[in-house]
């Protein structure tokens, strides 16, 4: 289903941040930060409410742009063709006012020719083929949010960044994605997710960024993670006590 | 009266509708993706423009039909062409009054919609046209009250054809222009019964929109 | 002061004002705003003119929209007082008809003897004829000149005969701009400010003499109506005082009606 990820475009990672901050209105949203994410795996971002998290992957992706500093990519600056090859998924995904399928043909044509066969094979895949002529806004909310990763996947990005994307969904479509992901991760695509939920964390992540009020506490892999949190903030986090 | 439909009659229902279809299509074709491109592209003068076209949208209509009246006058610039007192003429100058109103209430809907789908297009790398097409097709529906505001407007308008077109009979008369010519005779029953005709015409036009935009939203597409 | 005038939107028009129905054709030649102002003088009434076709002026007289009016189609006039819709007609003012042109006369209707004549020559030419198509008194007296003539123009409408169904003035623009002949009253054409290369290419045969009738709108048929002020107007118009007055009103020095009061 997925094609692997051949060795030419593993030039594209590692992700590298050199002295990223981000500013809005005068207020630090993330501080000055310097940190290599690794090229294999899933990567999962936490933090409170409020820590920077989408802002985070959002300066990733080039949704903004970061006022000082600047993301490579392998060795390349983050520039349009880079993020050609990324594609996101939001908390609350924007899906277009057509049917399930043309939500597909659409993504599908930004890149190319439309195949329809391969865009009916990725609603197979995420449980969605029976509701192709389906109007998209009046699926589900565990079904939209399979649209559109089922969207995201059809641009088969090196990158996939997933923006907290199973918050209020059903266990089965939690699962269903949990799933999908892990296949995806096994193509080669790198995998950046931010999720509250440290039950989800500890099933899907290779390693685990954990940031606070802005600044990245810590980037280690999972298993050390949750046994040796390097910091009170982090212990206190996975504690489930308020941050203040 | 009306249910004697006579040849005549028929004549000038025809020529209205055909003035007002043509300038309309016109409008659309001119104004659907330049008020898309203007609310989607970012440039220096773009908040100008938009307060211009607004500012348009209120083109008295004398004032146009005097205007376009000095040009195609032959003694004006573009007096060569011999359009005035042509149908051509008053499709000029419907097209001035409509075109803004579709331009600006364009705009002003696809903004709305870019406020739901602008970061996701900013994720997928959009190319600028293709946005433009994307936001047209996906405000379809809505589009559809736009298009409406400008036939409303097309129908109704009398004071620029009548001068650009002159009211010739079996040349440029049209309803609007037929029931001012018939209320001026004193034929005020038959003035009445035209603008009845007109306000059936209207009133249809604007059923069948809202059947068809009642439909969309069903399927939640608007 | 000012909510009064809110309350009351009718009395921005003195209660006493005289309503008189006429026709484009003498508004547009500057005439009321001339004699307006000597009929408030000579008499203290105030009188206010809605100008539309001679066909619409009589039909809002016989509605009683007016109080006074003052029109150029006879026939239809003594139609009017005989239905009992107006009273004390008299003969006010009369000018004349005339057929203005591009200046190179296309149809050579110059050197033509007669109206009929005229007329022959542009219709077997097929040049445009630009009608006003309005049923105004004017628009009524070309088409009794053409039926003297036994020529239908309406079977040509569209063709050369165009029918404007506006007013004398807009109907002198699309002829200037079509090129096309028009039939006009002399007063409009006088006052006319976009003559261009036009000019008068027929006059003065006695079937283009027009005549204007006053009739005061008759109480027992309208009893709101303004019978002694209108009356009271019509016996200074036809007076020495006001036929002289009639007389001095000149356009370019040229003096566009000529009074001639008889009583009928």
């Amino acid at each position: 289903m997925f094609k692997n990820i051949n060795e030419s475009s593993k030039i594209l990672l590692p992700i590298s941040l050199n002295n990223i901050a981000y500013h809005k209105n005068g207020n630090q949203i993330i501080s000055e930060t310097s940190l290599t994410i690794k090229s294999k795996g899933i990567t999962v971002i936490m933090g409170p409410n409020g820590s920077g998290k989408s802002v985070l992957v959002r300066l990733l992706h080039g949704l903004l742009v970061p006022t000082k500093g600047v993301i490579y990519y392998g060795k390349h600056p983050l520039k349009k063709s880079i993020r050609k090859k990324q594609a996101m998924v939001f908390q609350t995904p924007t899906l277009l006012k057509r049917t399930v399928l043309a939500n597909m043909t659409f993504v599908n044509s930004i890149r190319g020719r439309i195949d329809l066969t391969y865009c009916k094979n990725i609603l197979k895949l995420l449980s969605l083929e029976k509701f192709q002529s389906y109007p998209a806004q009046l699926l589900s909310a565990g079904e939209k949010q399979r649209l559109a990763l089922a969207r995201a996947l059809i641009l088969q990005p090196h990158i996939l960044f997933l923006d907290e994307p199973t918050a209020n969904l059903d266990p089965s479509s939690i699962h269903l994605i949990e799933q999908i992901l892990k296949n995806v991760r096994e193509s080669g695509v790198k995998i950046i997710f931010i999720t509250h939920d440290i039950g989800q964390a500890k099933r899907i992540a290779d390693d685990i960024i954990f940031i606070n009020k802005g600044k990245i506490l810590e980037y280690t892999n999972t298993s050390l993670f949750f046994q040796k949190p390097q910091n009170k903030e982090t212990a206190a986090y996975l504690e489930g006590e308020l941050i203040l | 009266m009306i249910i004697s439909f006579d040849q005549d009659l028929f004549e000038i229902l025809l020529l209205s509708m055909k003035i007002n279809f043509i300038s309309l299509m016109i409008a659309c074709i001119l104004g659907l993706p330049f008020g898309s491109a203007l609310a989607v592209l970012r440039f220096p003068v773009r908040k100008t423009i938009i307060a211009i076209s607004n500012a348009l949208m209120s083109l008295p209509p004398v004032v146009v039909g005097l205007i376009v009246y000095l040009y195609l006058s032959r003694s004006g610039p573009l007096g060569w062409l011999e359009l005035l007192y042509t149908p051509t003429a008053m499709i000029v100058a419907q097209v001035i009054l409509i075109t803004p109103i579709i331009i600006s209430l364009t705009c002003q809907i696809i903004e709305d919609l870019q406020e739901d789908y602008r970061e996701y297009f900013s994720s997928l790398v959009m190319p600028p046209q293709k946005a433009i097409k994307a936001y047209l097709y996906d405000a379809r529906y809505s589009l559809v009250t736009v298009v409406l505001a400008g036939f409303g407007r097309a129908i109704s308008e009398v004071g620029a054809v009548i001068i650009v077109g002159g009211n010739i009979d079996h040349l440029t008369r049209v309803m609007t222009t037929s029931i001012s010519l018939e209320t001026s005779k004193g034929n005020l029953a038959l003035a009445l019964a035209l603008g009845i005709i007109l306000l059936t015409i209207s009133l249809s036009v604007n059923f069948l929109a809202a059947f068809f935009k009642n439909s969309a939203k069903r399927k939640a597409y608007v | 002061m000012i909510l009064s005038f809110l309350i009351s939107p009718g009395n921005a028009f003195a209660e006493n004002a005289v309503l008189i129905q006429s026709t484009t054709s003498t508004k547009n030649s500057g005439f009321f705003q001339y004699i307006l102002p000597l009929i408030k003088t000579e008499t203290g009434l105030t009188a206010n003119v809605v100008a539309v076709g001679t066909g619409a002026a009589i039909k809002n007289a016989e509605k009683c929209n007016g109080d006074l009016l003052i029109v150029h189609a006879q026939n239809r006039e003594r139609a009017f007082v005989q239905a009992g819709f107006g009273s004390n007609r008299k003969n006010l003012m009369y000018n004349d008809f005339i057929i203005v042109g591009p200046k190179e006369d296309p149809s050579q209707i110059k050197s033509s003897q007669t109206i009929e004549n005229a007329l022959k020559r542009i219709a077997t030419d097929k040049h445009k004829f630009a009608s006003r198509g309005d049923d105004s008194g004017t628009n009524i007296k070309e088409l009794e000149l053409w039926e003297l003539t036994g020529i239908k123009p309406h079977d040509f409408s569209g063709d050369w005969y165009l029918e404007l169904g506006s007013g004398m003035g807009t109907t002198l623009n699309a002829g200037v701009e079509l090129n096309a002949y028009v039939f006009t009253d002399r007063a409009t054409w006088l006052s006319f400010k976009n003559k261009q290369n036009f000019q008068v290419l027929f006059e003065g045969d006695t079937h283009l003499f027009n005549q204007y009738g006053i009739i005061s709108v008759n109480p027992s048929h309208c009893p709101r109506t303004k019978y002694n002020e209108a009356n009271k107007i019509i016996t200074w118009l036809t007076s020495a005082r006001g036929q002289e007055a009639i007389k001095n009103f000149k356009l370019d020095d040229q003096q566009l009606f000529f009074p001639n009061v008889i009583s009928e």
